[in-house]
């Protein structure tokens, strides 16, 4: 079983090549909670914690392009703080500290559970999810990446290279519920962006359905009634209501050891409120 | 106390010694017992069912064998004596032809690499003919019978005057417990060693090496000299080692392979490999006078004891006698019944029945003061115990009982400031979920009190050494360490008795004779008592040697001890107490402490988060004997009721746990914790050492009662259950 | 499986022979090159009790798998703290006299993690303490007498002129 550790991106598809079926990590944050509970077996493994162009985030033009490798702790800091603070308040509620220092946003993307607290962020913002493999690159937008239960668009040989994230004028907000005030799976989580220029708003919904949800009706809705200001924009209380009601339509929880239907789909209602009162305020 | 005493030596009693191995610990270099490393060494593994109710068809090892590194596969017919249990042997150390809970161990594993050991017993082949379970503990007692011992662990009554007499104030509530875990960090480790005399030797963190030591000899076949139990470094307790895990199967594989052979249980296998607290359902009704003061009380309390009786009989009487709480009752009835199911099997968690039944009493007088119309606290005093008040047992109190005095110091502590406007101060934290606006804070207030030794005429005892050898001081004592201070408290009496500040403490092992269980607060009574005897024997035998006779202050141990060691061991034992008769009466307790809480809770009751934000308490404690050590055990004990009150729930499922795992089973982070601020009432306990009391109980069985008041407060909600969960506040 | 790799830890190359290459690090600290300092209290980054440093920054050593940390500088509580026995760091010292340990099992995990919050903020408040250790679990002191602990070390740093 070897364990190849990659140093260009090049080397990591010529290993993943040549070695089908073999495991990627890069924190290990999820994949190694499996391996030591006796669930996943790993046979070879291509580490690339290490390649240079996987690594960082930067500004190009309207988007912040997010390297795969890049760390929670990474995402809490500038510039994506300044750029796409929905996904800085996000990485802050990854975990622990500890957890945050190795769990990257290529693996929430690759393990694409529905509850992975950046996810919500990406859909919200419209991100693309940038992949290299034995084909060549390709762009697959958030909301086409993620096809049910920790299942992704990713393809057998197919490394996540970075996620594009535009970079929009306006309020954005993260609010992740959970039972305890660290380290704690979402029971229900919800990021809007409000995007001034276009005069839209939208959100993501986390823990709440198969994926990570859109709220497309709601947030159609709600941009058509919100009054727009080149600065801002006003609701009423009735908007506010409204938002919700509609937001907690678009979820399909379950019940599960953590929680319920009837509280997830409340607790959303509740959050899509206080979202949009915040980024109207 | 005497004062024949030096207090003039450095780390004496009252002072803020700090502990012998913290040096040790701090610098990684204590050794745990998963720490432990042999030549040769072995790792061992259990096979446990993965069913709550099943008959054992067929097990085909062959291919468990087949496997390379594999030197042995165990199974019940291997197991010379095939019983064991903490107080009764009705617990297989490896399961016949029927399994009563999941995780119940049905083979073990010798193999030269953990993982190898994991896959063999994943290869090993059972047949199980799946029944149905009993998960519902008011269906026990009429269901078919899961043991040859009955569906019945204790079934108790208390009558107490005339239950039938009614004030006219009348309120009654049921109240549901869930089950809470001990949780330690440390998770279950030991090595166990053949030995040259044909015996076995076992390295293993416990709360009780001499009874480990006894059901390992008799499920061995072996006589107990052949069996030598020595402490290793535990990572935590609460009651959860008190019962034997991983000891047995270690020790028949050692002696099968004739090698050294380890066991470590992952984190998920110690959820399942140890007791955990009694789930409760509690009805209770009190009446009273329009001025609060009690006249009846009566309770039916229900305890699911699980698949095995490990200390159900007693956490049963615990639950009763203490179900009423620190009051006066003149008038009871108390009806409790802890049954068997296929659930896992329940046992020892520091509070030990009486967290149950604070729960709900305190709910209770919260009611009650309600309906009067009387605060809280006053309705609290009105009817608070003293000494020379009557339990519900008939017991009259004769030690120190301070309730009302813990109930004016806690009342009287100031309330903690507003919240700072930071999102991690308010319910949710860095979820960011709730705004300055959304949040109401509530106060709530509980108090409590339990026994501290054990009860009901058990012969309780504990055994000390003192040697002094060339004025080097050594004391031995079997009480496990299991993080609590104990070895600091051994420092500390030897100081004091001896005037000597340099004590060794020796590795605690069955070479001496048992101090009992680091369980029930009673290790500061019974084995620092031990101690102190031992050390006042030897240190009269120093001043016999002394040539300036008795009375010096200042003995010259080096001298004295220069030709020829002092060497004495010692016992303690606390007096007699009685067993309950058929109407629950009788002296059955030692001693008592009681403590009250305050606690000051943030929620969000649109989403139903809580934020715990701080906890006032006053403690009863008989006298201070370090106060580093004495705050250590009320912050860590009302951890664990925040833990109770908001977050900490094994769910059990059709006998399943679904949340074996520190994902899911979730204890308070440093982001969880209240403040805490304690004050300490000083009563000296008559007739114990130094007049200390055991402080380590008492401050996770009012804490949950107080965050739960709170959260009423705040929100509304009825929360007549713990945990509280969100979808229990919302409405 | 019979492979070879090496790890440099706390300053030292040490050679990982005959193992399994989907070992975690805690294990290989651990079992193969004797570094018992870090605990296995949950393997699942769920308690910090194997709380390292892997090229300075604070991870948990049971997700690290093991032959993919070859090439970083890998700090245990070992390798943090002075050599000669007995000795302890200024954090340690704050730990044992504030009463702050008392199983000790969560402890050389909080050793390493207060380090590391105390290098990167020397000034940190309430909160920010918490946060930094919250991913340390402990179940015995209830992190009254931690808190404490950190408050001791920072503000003696502080006033040595640090």
């Amino acid at each position: 079983m070897p364990v190849i550790v990659a140093d260009s991106i090049d080397t990591a598809l010529a290993a993943l090549a040549a070695h089908p079926g073999a495991t990627v990590i890069a924190g290990g944050t999820d994949l190694m909670v499996e391996v030591n509970d006796g669930r996943r077996t790993l046979a070879d493994v291509v580490a690339v914690g290490r390649v240079p162009e996987l690594a960082g985030v930067r500004v190009d033009g309207d988007e912040l392009v997010i390297g795969a490798t890049a760390t929670f702790a990474q995402l809490e800091l500038p510039p994506t703080a300044a750029l796409a603070p929905a996904l800085a308040y996000a990485a802050r509620t990854v975990g622990s500290p500890q957890i945050r220092n190795g769990a990257t946003i290529g693996g929430n993307l690759a393990t694409a559970s529905p509850a992975g607290d950046s996810l919500p962020v990406l859909v919200a913002l419209g991100a693309r999810v940038a992949l290299a493999g034995p084909d060549g690159q390709r762009s697959v937008p958030v909301s086409e990446f993620f096809t049910g239960p920790k299942r992704s668009a990713l393809a057998a040989g197919e490394l996540v290279v970075a996620v594009h994230v535009p970079i929009r004028r306006g309020p954005q907000d993260y609010l992740k519920v959970g039972v305890r005030n660290a380290m704690v799976i979402a029971v229900a989580s919800l990021a809007i962006a409000v995007d001034l220029d276009a005069r839209s708003i939208a959100v993501g919904l986390g823990s709440v359905g198969p994926t990570p949800l859109a709220a497309p009706d709601a947030c159609a809705w709600l941009s058509a009634r919100a009054r727009w200001r080149d600065d801002g924009f006003d609701v009423t209380e009735d908007d506010v209501t409204g938002f919700g009601e509609r937001v907690a339509a678009a979820a399909r929880p379950i019940d599960d050891h953590r929680s319920t239907a009837d509280y997830r789909r409340a607790a959303v209602q509740v959050i899509a409120r206080r979202a949009l009162q915040r980024c109207a305020r | 106390m005497s004062v024949d005493v030096d207090t003039r030596v450095a780390g004496g009693i009252g002072q803020r010694a700090i502990r012998p191995d913290g040096i040790a610990k701090v610098r990684g270099e204590f050794s745990f017992a998963g720490d432990l490393w042999a030549d040769g060494m072995l790792w061992g593994q259990a096979l446990r069912s993965p069913h709550p109710s099943a008959r054992i068809r067929s097990i085909d090892i062959g291919p468990a064998l087949a496997i390379t590194g594999v030197h042995a596969v165990l199974t019940a017919d291997d197991v010379p004596l095939n019983r064991y249990g903490l107080e009764h042997r009705d617990q297989p150390v490896l399961a016949d032809d029927i399994v009563r809970y999941t995780g119940e161990p049905v083979a073990v594993v010798a193999a030269e690499h953990p993982d190898t050991a994991r896959r063999a017993c994943a290869a090993i082949v059972v047949d199980y003919e799946i029944l149905d379970p009993v998960v519902d503990p008011e269906r026990s007692v009429d269901a078919p019978l899961l043991h040859p011992e009955g569906n019945v662990f204790r079934d108790l009554v208390i009558r107490r005057g005339d239950p039938d007499t009614r004030g006219p104030v009348v309120v009654e509530g049921t109240y549901e417990i869930g089950m809470q875990d001990q949780a330690f960090m440390g998770p279950e480790a030991g090595l166990a060693s053949p030995a040259d005399d044909g015996g076995v030797d076992l390295v293993v963190s416990t709360q009780w090496l001499h009874n480990d030591r006894d059901q390992v000899a008799e499920c061995l076949g072996m006589p107990p000299e052949l069996v030598r139990l020595t402490l290793g470094g535990v990572g935590g307790a609460f009651g959860a080692r008190e019962d034997v895990s991983l000891h047995i199967h270690a020790c028949l594989l050692a002696v099968r392979t004739g090698r050294p052979v380890k066991i470590v249980y992952s984190r998920a296998e110690s959820f399942l490999g140890h007791v955990h607290r009694h789930p409760a359902r509690i009805w209770m009704r009190h009446s009273a006078q329009p001025d609060g003061e009690i006249v009846s009380f009566e309770s039916r309390i229900l305890l699911d004891g699980g698949a095995y009786r490990s200390s159900s009989y007693h956490v049963t009487a615990n639950a009763a006698c203490f179900a009423a709480g620190p009051y006066r009752v003149p008038n009871a009835y108390v009806h409790a019944t802890a049954v068997r199911t296929n659930n896992p099997p329940c046992g020892a968690m520091r509070g030990f029945g009486v967290v149950q039944s604070c729960f709900a009493h305190e709910g209770q007088m919260d009611r009650l003061a309600d309906a009067c119309g009387i605060d809280p606290v006053e309705l609290r005093l009105r009817n608070a115990l003293a000494p020379g008040d009557e339990l519900l047992t008939g017991q009259r109190i004769e030690g120190a009982l301070p309730v009302a005095e813990v109930i004016r110091a806690c009342a009287a502590l100031p309330l903690p400031a507003p919240a700072p406007d930071d999102v991690l101060a308010r319910p949710g934290g860095a979820g960011r979920t709730a705004d300055v606006g959304d949040v109401r804070r509530g106060v709530g207030f509980a108090v409590g009190f339990k026994n501290l030794m054990y009860a009901e005429g058990y012969m309780d005892g504990s055994v000390a050494r003192c040697r002094i050898d060339a004025g080097v001081v050594t004391i031995s004592c079997a009480a496990a360490e299991v993080g609590q201070g104990f070895v600091t408290l051994v420092q500390q009496i030897a100081r004091t008795v001896l005037g000597v500040e340099d004590v060794i403490v020796a590795p605690a092992d069955t070479a001496i004779a048992s101090a009992g269980s680091t369980s029930a607060s009673r290790q500061t009574m019974m084995s620092g008592g031990a101690v102190e005897k031992a050390c006042r024997a030897a240190r009269a035998e120093l001043e016999a040697r002394a040539r300036g006779g008795a009375g010096d202050d200042h003995l010259d141990v080096a001298a004295l001890t220069a030709d020829s060691p002092v060497d004495v061991t010692d016992e303690y034992h606390h007096r007699l107490t009685h067993p309950l008769d058929a109407d629950g009466q009788g002296d059955a307790h030692v001693s008592f402490a009681c403590a009250a809480h305050r606690a000051v809770v943030d929620v969000d009751p649109e989403l139903g988060l809580v934020r715990v934000v701080h906890l006032a308490t006053a403690q009863d404690v008989g006298r201070v004997l370090n106060p580093l050590q004495v705050t250590g055990q009320i912050e860590g004990g009302i951890a664990q009721g925040v833990g109770l009150a908001v977050m900490e729930e094994l769910i059990v499922e059709d006998g399943r746990v679904r949340n074996a795992s520190f994902t899911d089973y979730l204890i308070p982070t440093a982001l969880d914790a209240p403040t805490v601020e304690a004050t300490l009432i000083e009563e000296a306990e008559p007739g114990a050492p130094f007049g200390a009391k055991g402080v380590g109980e008492p401050p996770t069985i009012s804490s949950t009662p107080a965050i739960v008041a709170a959260i009423r407060a705040a929100s509304g909600a009825a929360c007549t259950r713990v945990p509280v969960r969100p979808r229990d506040i919302v409405r | 499986m019979t492979e070879m790799y090496v790890l440099r830890v706390n300053g030292e190359e040490h050679a990982v022979a005959d193992a399994w290459l989907g070992e975690s690090l805690l294990f290989v600290l651990r079992e193969r090159l004797g570094f018992a300092g870090a605990k296995s209290g949950c393997e699942q980054g769920e308690c910090g009790s194997c709380s390292v440093l892997v090229d300075g920054t604070l991870v948990c050593a049971c997700l690290v798998l093991s032959a993919a940390a070859v090439g970083t500088e890998i700090t245990t509580v070992e390798g943090l703290q002075p050599k000669e026995r007995g000795e302890v760091s200024d954090v340690q010292r704050a730990f044992v006299e504030t009463g702050a340990v008392q199983c000790g099992f969560c402890t050389p995990g909080l050793i390493m993690a207060v380090h590391a919050l105390l290098d990167r903020e020397p000034a940190p408040d309430d909160l920010a303490v918490r946060e930094a250790i919250s991913g340390n679990l402990c179940r015995c002191t209830g992190y009254g007498r931690i808190l404490e602990a950190v408050d001791v070390a920072a503000s003696a740093r502080r006033g040595a002129g640090a």
